[in-house]
């Protein structure tokens, strides 16, 4: 076991009903890094972060979380997560940002505390941190999806976690304000220490960001730094992926505009 | 008015018991809302009526029963029925709401079977249906008295757990807190609070009671305590005209109060419009 690893997958397969999903899969994030888990719709990322946050039960395999087994891992406030249904939540909800956010504290106040003048201190942080902080007061609802994606990351980072884990946060954030939330997601790596594992279909536009990458479709196709894989060509790429998606096309753009 | 009260009990015992259900109604409303689980209180409400139509056939059929208030019958009937409507709800996972149609034709199946049995209890009857000013004991004021003080200090401690489960339940349940037992516990508050609230709105008027302030509390509300805030306020203002006004006319106060909420409603709505286009 490697001491340093956060999360560590150790041989694990998973299936809902037949066939398998995941198929013996070994994956390490190290400490301090910022992981770019790829791969094809179906190809079971949002299936392997569920069976690392514990929402589905770990059949076939192991998983440690911070060097301990996850059956008996009992510190969730050392994680943060962002699901990929974030932004389909329910918009009506009358739940202010500072609330939203406040709710990301829930588990590590424990049960019947309530917020203390500490703990407000780091909702504030928290939001200023995805710089949100002009819409504390906000209805949840009054926000644009890449806004509410701020907010959700600041509800996850409020705890302040080792590790955050995100499910294509940038699903309905338009390419413009991209580029700033992966811009805010390289600072929580960098400047605040946060590991990040971020299931992305936009790895080309933050090459220069992640520094591991893991090629995901059913088999865990390829894991290594992101140095390892620009070594790639084109079609070792389209043989791991499955099918031929331009997976660098804005990789190859800044090269060439580099050049 | 005021001397009224003063002067006859049973009024005292209306009007505490309605300001008691203003408060505690609206507050699990605003949970039960947001969750989009309103139906399940109508669903709840015609459970509570069968154990209401048992308790008052056992009652005066065997004299050895006839101490049993329906109203605990009608609490144990509306708990029962809660715990059914969580376990359809996992048998049938894709199709939630389908818990609610078996559990609401269920609860009036064998409360209409328990009527027919008995018949003779129609006044009875019709004041648990529609609520009455009249009807309500020193005992069913005390009986409701002890249901908003667990009802409170439960949503008091469990606050925090009961917003995040509201608000998004995936994550309450990746963030490691018991959201099954804390879902659990909400349920049978709510249905504590139905088997509480029907003496004076009925049964048939209960989840009104717990949705339409939270319905216009929603048009104005920055944020989820004030939206608790302002159906609390809603729900009072809609008890407290509807029982002064279903004494003096002489009506059952479920329709009043009910009434009393929907133009409560609609003159939110409009304001909020006006203020708009102003
Ligand atoms: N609840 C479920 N029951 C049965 N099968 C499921 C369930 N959820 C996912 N699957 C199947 O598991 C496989 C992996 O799904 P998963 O959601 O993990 O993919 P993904 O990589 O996250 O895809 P996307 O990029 O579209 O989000 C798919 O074939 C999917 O059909
Ligand atoms: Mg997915």
């Amino acid at each position: 076991m490697n001491p340093s690893s956060v999360i560590e997958i150790k041989n694990v397969s998973y299936r809902y009903d037949r066939d398998n999903v995941l198929e013996n899969i070994q994956l390490s994030v190290p400490k301090g890094a910022f992981l770019g888990l790829v791969g094809p719709n179906g190809s079971g990322k949002s299936t392997l972060l569920k069976l690392i946050l514990g929402l589905l039960k770990v059949k076939e395999g192991e998983i440690l979380l911070f060097g301990t087994p996850q059956k008996n891992f009992k510190n969730w406030d050392r994680i943060g997560f962002v699901s990929q249904k974030a932004n389909s939540f329910n918009t009506g909800f009358p739940a202010t940002v500072y609330e939203v956010v406040a709710s990301g504290l829930t588990k590590k106040l424990g049960l019947f505390r309530l917020p203390g003048s500490k703990e407000k201190q780091a909702i504030k942080a928290a939001v200023a941190a995805v710089g949100m902080e002009q819409f504390l007061t906000r209805n949840i609802g009054e926000l644009s999806g890449g806004q509410q994606q701020r907010v959700f990351i600041a509800r996850a980072i409020v705890s302040k976690p080792d590790i955050l884990i995100l499910d294509e946060p940038t699903v309905g954030v338009d390419s413009k304000n991209v580029e700033s939330f992966y811009e805010m997601l390289s600072y929580l790596n960098k400047k605040m220490g946060i590991t990040l594992l971020l299931v992305t279909h936009d790895i080309g536009i933050i090459s220069d960001k992640v520094t591991h990458v893991a090629c995901l479709n059913k088999y865990l196709h390829f894991h290594g730094s992101m140095k390892q894989f620009e070594t790639l060509n084109e079609d070792d790429l389209s043989a791991l992926y499955g099918h031929g998606i331009h997976l660098l096309d804005h990789h190859h753009d800044h090269q060439e505009a580099d050049i | 008015m005021i001397e009224a009260i003063g002067q006859y009990e049973f009024l005292q015992n209306a009007f505490l018991t309605g300001m008691i259900i203003g408060v505690i109604a609206p507050l699990l409303g605003a949970f039960i809302v947001v969750r989009r689980l309103s139906l399940i209180a109508d669903a709840l409400s015609h459970v509570t009526l069968a154990g209401i139509a048992a308790g008052l056939y056992f009652g005066q059929t065997f004299t050895f029963l006839a101490w049993l208030n329906p109203m605990y019958s009608g609490m144990v009937f509306s708990v029962i029925g809660s715990l059914f409507i969580e376990r359809l709800r996992t048998v049938y996972k894709h199709y939630q709401e389908l818990a609610i149609p078996i559990i609401l034709s269920g609860g009036i199946g064998i409360g209409v079977i328990f009527i027919s049995l008995a018949d003779g209890f129609n006044t009875d009857l019709f004041s648990y249906l529609f609520g009455s000013v009249s009807a309500v004991s020193r005992e069913d004021l005390w009986l409701i008295c002890i249901v908003s003080v667990v009802v409170m200090a439960t949503v008091y401690l469990l606050y925090k757990e009961l917003f995040l489960l509201s608000f998004d339940e995936e994550h309450a349940k990746a963030s490691g807190i018991p959201a099954k037992s804390i879902h659990f516990i909400f349920i049978i508050l709510v249905a504590l609070v139905i088997a509480a609230s029907m003496r004076i709105v009925g049964v048939l008027l209960v989840s009104a009671l717990m949705t339409l302030p939270v319905a216009a509390s929603m048009r104005m509300a920055k944020g989820f305590k004030q939206t608790i805030a302002y159906s609390v306020l809603f729900g009072e203002i809609a008890v407290i005209t509807g029982l002064i006004s279903a004494f003096y006319l002489d009506l059952a106060p479920g329709g009043t109060i009910v009434v009393a909420s929907i133009l409560i409603l609609l003159l939110v709505i409009a304001a909020k419009k006006f203020v708009k286009a102003g």
